[in-house]
């Protein structure tokens, strides 16, 4: 039904065919018509939407709207007269196509934007790098907005609780995740307790972000008495969301080890576990790096747990089990919705912005990091 | 694992100190091997435990809420009525974003598994996970300075020409609504469902492809035909992952949502979500209140547990990989 023959399919005879270079199997006879009157109408569209929107006054985004569709039945009629309804309709998927990942990217541009341009003013200025918000209130940020006085303030109790807090996690969640996955790959020979565990693991990625920070909550109120809230609850929050992503990563790296380097190091008498220590951890050891990476990435922006588990501090706080630490995701979140002075919002949106931004390209940088980890460091034998 | 290992039996009594790797402990072939594998034993046990614990803590703290007198509750009809509304509210702003998300990520995964240069398509890839990497807070921020002040003409164009649709009663002068804060959740869940789709449709049979070419197909009739049967489950699958993603997104709701109780107007102030009721009430509460927003966590867990549950099983029944993350 869906794929018909040429003579039924098409209302139009297709002129004879050409006899391009036969560049594989997609130079068949349903497609005569060459990409020229695509682009011929792309210019078109586009050339309509600029002047709808410079000219026309209309507003960026209806422009590009109009113009899309404009595009799109352009290239149905013009692709319909040419080589017929299927090759029209096979052009107008492709134009959606395309315009699927255009939409995609405009929010990830868009959303860059503001973050760096928010962001840059305040985010590597000294002071906001190496004050705290200790002492700072509404009535300096009235100074800064009515008499020009300099900004004061800043996020480096947040930075370094961001640190304090994420480390403690990876410290918790590495080796956890870690020796899951061996026992999932290396001792359980695939017993019904590793179907069991795997399933959990599923089950564990799925949990949102807020109900790991409440078991933390819960778990102190029960150890420590209601409402206790440290920078350890919120390290544990984080390690339950990151605990799963490690043994997934780690898992699949461990099973890409190829099976010939355990048989012959216990073939040479080495015990099982100085095979899994020295032959197979290091074979794998660019991957779970850059596995672990990316865990880090994905914790490291976490507000919900840290919101509920560890609460708000506006001064330094290095001890991670005595009171609330702050970090840069949840100061963040303080500053842009609950300004120091809610009559001069302008301050405070600044540093939220900041941290944003910093919190941003923290992310970026262990994105990177663990690509460049896997890639320089990839074992020669991998694949 | 093809090999035997020495001590295969599992030493399940053994206790699980850190593991010890230093080499001398070679020499002695048995202690080594107990503590490694008591140590792995161990970890894939503490997940249990840790999973048991989220269940138990939360359903402890909110006991004292699920046996209090019904008037104390908030809204002083009882739990249940007080947090049925938040469910409701939960689910509609998913539904939304679910249903804004997955036509645009399967065309995302349809241009990188077959439309883009492939070349092309890793780096596309990369900037999409970039997409995922965004801290939930930064998307919130977005959406309440950039995105709701934008949307405020298309709700008002809404109002005038749809308003008679329950959806579009009364627009908001804001743009904090829970439309605005769906559209930004689905921007959030795309790089999920693109991850999931887009390698179903790289594992689509070669033959199939090149049979539909064969026949004469255009490149779409051949994705029709051989790629969208071929990857439907990975889609549905991703999209339900999505959909436990967006259920459980608290910041960008808490950020940009203009709470209220539940309406059907959807591009006005009004609803809220379990997470982000949890998140603007938690750090003010105390006793019963606490009680109160545990539970609604509890009820947000097991919600998204069941929809985790039916994504796992409908994506691992097509084929197995680890598109999932």
């Amino acid at each position: 039904m869906a794929i018909q023959t040429q003579h039924t399919g098409s209302d139009v005879t297709p002129p004879p065919r050409k006899r391009g270079p036969m560049e594989g199997i997609e130079l068949s006879t349903v497609r005569p018509a060459g990409d020229r009157i695509g682009y011929a109408v792309l210019l078109g569209a586009l050339a309509l939407a600029a002047t709808l929107w410079l000219a026309g006054g209309l507003n960026v985004v209806l422009a590009a709207v109009v113009g899309f569709l404009v595009y799109l039945a352009g290239v149905y009629t013009a692709y319909r007269v040419v080589g017929g309804r299927r090759v029209a309709t096979d052009h107008v998927m492709r134009g959606l196509v395309y315009g699927a990942f255009i939409l995609a990217v405009l929010p990830l541009v868009s959303l860059l934007w503001t973050v760096v341009g928010q962001g840059i003013p305040r985010a590597f200025h000294p002071d906001f790098l190496l004050q705290t918000m200790n002492g700072v209130t509404g009535v300096q940020d009235e100074a800064t907005m009515q008499e020009g006085a300099p900004m004061v303030g800043g996020a480096y109790h947040a930075v370094v609780g961001t640190l304090v807090i994420t480390g403690i996690a990876t410290v918790l969640s590495v080796p956890i995740g870690l020796f899951t996955a061996i026992y999932l790959v290396e001792y359980s020979n695939k017993n019904a307790l590793s179907h069991v565990i795997r399933f959990l693991v599923d089950v564990m990625t799925g949990i949102p972000s807020i109900v790991a920070g409440l078991f933390a909550f819960a778990l102190w109120a029960m150890v420590f008495g209601i409402g206790t809230k440290d920078a350890l609850a919120g390290a544990v929050a984080l390690s339950v969301l990151m605990i799963p992503t490690v043994v997934r990563s780690s898992e699949e790296m461990l099973r890409i080890v190829p099976n010939d380097l355990r048989e012959a190091s216990l073939a040479l008498g080495v015990p099982k576990w100085r095979t899994v220590a020295k032959v197979v951890l290091p074979t794998a050891a660019s991957g779970l790096a850059s596995g672990v990476t990316l865990a880090i990435a994905r914790v490291i922006g976490e507000t919900a747990p840290l919101l509920v588990a560890v609460g708000y501090a506006r001064g330094l706080n290095l001890n991670p089990v005595e009171g609330p630490m702050n970090s840069l995701a949840v100061y963040a979140y303080y500053m842009f919705t609950r300004p120091l002075n809610p009559g001069f919002r302008d301050p405070s949106l600044e540093r939220a912005w900041a941290a944003a931004l910093l919190l941003v390209l923290l992310v970026v940088a262990l994105n990177l990091t663990a690509r460049l980890i896997a890639k320089l460091f990839a074992p020669k034998t991998g694949r | 694992m093809s090999t035997t290992p020495p001590s295969a039996r599992t030493p399940a009594a053994v206790p699980a100190p850190a593991p010890d790797r230093s080499p001398r402990r070679g020499q002695v072939r048995r202690p080594g091997d107990l503590v490694f594998s008591g140590a792995s034993l161990a970890s894939g046990l503490l997940i249990m435990a840790i999973l048991a614990g989220v269940a138990t803590f939360l359903l402890v703290q909110s006991l004292p809420v699920l046996t209090a007198d019904p008037g104390e509750v908030t809204g002083e009809a009882g739990f249940a009525a007080y947090v049925l509304p938040l469910i409701v509210g939960t689910v509609l702003a998913s539904v939304l974003a679910m249903a804004m998300a997955t036509p645009v990520a399967v065309g995302i995964a349809l241009f990188v598994s077959h439309y883009a240069p492939r070349r092309l398509g890793a780096s596309i890839g990369f900037v999409i996970d970039l997409l995922a990497a965004v801290p939930s807070v930064v998307f919130g921020m977005w959406g309440w300075q950039v995105l709701a002040p934008r949307l405020v003409p298309a709700f008002a164009w809404l109002e005038a020409n749809l308003g008679w649709v329950p959806l579009f009663a009364e627009g908001s002068n804001t743009g904090r609504t829970i439309a605005t804060a769906s559209l930004v959740l689905a921007v959030m869940i795309l790089p999920i469902i693109t991850a999931v789709s887009r390698e179903v449709f790289l594992q689509t049979p070669r033959l199939h492809e090149e049979a539909a070419l064969a026949l004469g197909a255009t490149k779409w009739e051949m994705i029709r035909t051989a790629v969208l049967p071929f990857g439907k489950p990975g889609v549905i699958g991703g999209t339900m992952l999505g959909l436990g993603r967006a259920l459980g997104e608290t910041m960008a709701v808490a950020i940009i949502l203009s709470t209220g109780g539940f309406t059907w107007n959807i591009i006005g102030p009004g609803n809220s979500t379990i997470p982000a009721e949890i998140a603007l009430n938690f750090p003010e509460a105390a006793g019963l209140r606490l009680s109160e927003l545990i539970a609604a966590g509890l009820v947000l867990f097991v919600i998204t547990l069941v929809v985790n549950l039916v994504a796992r099983y409908i994506v691992e029944k097509r084929s197995e990989f680890s598109g999932a993350n």
